[in-house]
C-alpha cells in the first residue's frame, strides 16, 4: 500500500498544495512529506524568528504539521489557500509556545538582530522571489503600520501589550493593524504573488 | 464597527489575549462579513511568514514528523491505489476520493478513475474548494472545472441545474439528475478567476437563467 519514496514524490510533485491536503485528509503521508518539503523552511524560519529558540522552533512547527495532518479534512471549509491555512497553524502554535515560555521580545524587524538562518544556497528560488515581493510590500506600509504589524505578528504580544508598549491607544493599535493589513493585501495582490505560489 | 467586529485585524495576527479571542470566535461563528474580512486579512497575515528569512529545520524534524503522524493515523477505510500511484490519474482518482471521505460521501465504491473531475484534479495547479457539505469543485487554471457531488435525486420533472456566476451574471454550466452515490459533471466552458459556481434546482431541460437561490455555491475561485 506504501508506495516507493522516489516514485511517489516525483508524482506529488505535480499535484497542487490543495490536492496534497486532500490527500492528507485521507491519511497519506507522502504528502504530508510533500507540503513539508514545501513549507517546512518557511515554518521553521518563522518559528524560529517567533521563539529564537531552535528547540521550541522544533516544537512548534511538529505540532502545526501534526495540526494538518490530524484535521486536514477540515481544511474543505475553509475559505483559504492552502498555505494560508498552513502558515496560520504554525503561526499560531509558535505564538502559542512563546507566551507560555514568555520568550516574547517587541524589537521590530529592521531593530532586531536576524536569526541565526541566513538565506542559504538551497533555498528554493520561489520562496526568495516571494520573500522579496513581501519584504517590498512591507516597506510601502506606513512606519506605524509596519511596526504593528511586525510586533503583533513575530512579536507574540497581544494588542493590548502592543498598545502598552507603543504608547498608544488600544483602537489606534487596532486601525493601524487593520489598515496596515489591507494595504499590505492589496499590495500583494498587485504583485501578483498568489500567482507566483500556486504555480510553484 | 462593533467593538467585536474591530478584532478581525489582531486576531488575523494572533494577537489577542484569550477571553478576546474566544468572545471573537463567538463572533465569528454569527457574522458572515467577518468571516469574509478574516479570510482576506489573514491570507496577507500568512505572507509575512515569507518576510522573514527561512532557515533549514534539521533533518531529523520530518522524520519525526512522520513517525509521529503514522502511529496516530486513524482507522478508516484505506484508499486502495496498488496500481493507481503509478499515472497521475491514479493520484487525481485518490485525491478524489479523498474528497469524498472527508465529506462524508464515500461507501464500498471507488468513484471511475478517468472521469471529468478527476481529469481536472490532474492538471498541474488544479484547485479545490467545498460546495457546501454536499461535495466538492474542482477547477483547473486554464479554466476547466468539474464537480462531485452527492445530492438525492432531483424530483420528477426536475433537474439540477450548475451555474458560472461572476459579476452578478449567472451562465448555464450543466444539467444533471442527481441521485447517484457521486454526480460528476463537467462544467461547459471555463470558469474564470473570481467566478462563482453555484447549482440550483429547475425544471428539467434546464433555464436560461436561475430562478431560485443556489443551494449549494463555492467559494470564489482564484
Amino acid at each position: 500500500m506504501v508506495p516507493p519514496p522516489a516514485r511517489a514524490s516525483r508524482d506529488l510533485a505535480h499535484l497542487s498544495d490543495e490536492a496534497l491536503l486532500s490527500l492528507v485528509a485521507s491519511s497519506d503521508d507522502g504528502a504530508l512529506g510533500e507540503l513539508y518539503d514545501r513549507f517546512g523552511g518557511v515554518a521553521y524560519g518563522l518559528a524560529l524568528r517567533i521563539l529564537r529558540d531552535e528547540s521550541l522552533a522544533q516544537d512548534a512547527v511538529q505540532e502545526a504539521f501534526l495540526g494538518v495532518w490530524r484535521t486536514a479534512d477540515r481544511f474543505l471549509a475553509e475559505r483559504a489557500a492552502a498555505r494560508t491555512w498552513i502558515l496560520t497553524l504554525v503561526h499560531r502554535r509558535a505564538v502559542d509556545l512563546v507566551r507560555r515560555e514568555d520568550r516574547r521580545r517587541g524589537e521590530p524587524l529592521e531593530g532586531a538582530p536576524e536569526p541565526a538562518a541566513r538565506e542559504t544556497v538551497d533555498e528554493e528560488a520561489a520562496v526568495r522571489f516571494q520573500r522579496r515581493v513581501v519584504q517590498e510590500a512591507l516597506r510601502q506600509l506606513t512606519p506605524e503600520q509596519r511596526e504593528a504589524l511586525e510586533l503583533g505578528y513575530y512579536g507574540g504580544l497581544t494588542q493590548a501589550e502592543l498598545a502598552e508598549q507603543l504608547g498608544q491607544p488600544l483602537g489606534t493599535v487596532k486601525s493601524r493593524m487593520f489598515a496596515g493589513l489591507g494595504r499590505l493585501r492589496e499590495l500583494l495582490g498587485q504583485a501578483g504573488l498568489e500567482e507566483s505560489v500556486s504555480s510553484s | 464597527m462593533s467593538e467585536l467586529h474591530s478584532l478581525v485585524a489582531p486576531y488575523a495576527l494572533d494577537a489577542l489575549d484569550e477571553s478576546d479571542e474566544r468572545s471573537f470566535e463567538e463572533h465569528l461563528a454569527l457574522c458572515e462579513r467577518c468571516r469574509e474580512e478574516l479570510a482576506a486579512l489573514r491570507e496577507a497575515a500568512a505572507a509575512l511568514a515569507y518576510a522573514t528569512p527561512a532557515a533549514p529545520p534539521p533533518p531529523q524534524l520530518k522524520q519525526r514528523i512522520l513517525e509521529q503522524a503514522r502511529s496516530e493515523r486513524p482507522n478508516i477505510v484505506p484508499l486502495r491505489r496498488p496500481t493507481a500511484w503509478r499515472a497521475p490519474l491514479g493520484i487525481a482518482a485518490a485525491a478524489a476520493a479523498a474528497i469524498a471521505l472527508g465529506l462524508g460521501l464515500w461507501s464500498a465504491t471507488r468513484p471511475a478513475s478517468g472521469n471529468a473531475f478527476t481529469h481536472v484534479l490532474s492538471q498541474p495547479g488544479a484547485k479545490v474548494s467545498a460546495m457546501g457539505r454536499s461535495g466538492a469543485l474542482a477547477v483547473a487554471p486554464d479554466g476547466r472545472a468539474a464537480l462531485a457531488l452527492s445530492l438525492p435525486r432531483a424530483p420528477s420533472g426536475k433537474a439540477y441545474e450548475a451555474w458560472v456566476i461572476q459579476a452578478g451574471k449567472a451562465r448555464r454550466a450543466g444539467l444533471f439528475d442527481g441521485g447517484s452515490e457521486t454526480s460528476i459533471v463537467g462544467i461547459s466552458g471555463r470558469v474564470p478567476a473570481g467566478a462563482v459556481v453555484a447549482v440550483t434546482v429547475e425544471r428539467a431541460g434546464g433555464v436560461d437563467q436561475p430562478t431560485r437561490k443556489p443551494f449549494v455555491t463555492s467559494g470564489a475561485t482564484s
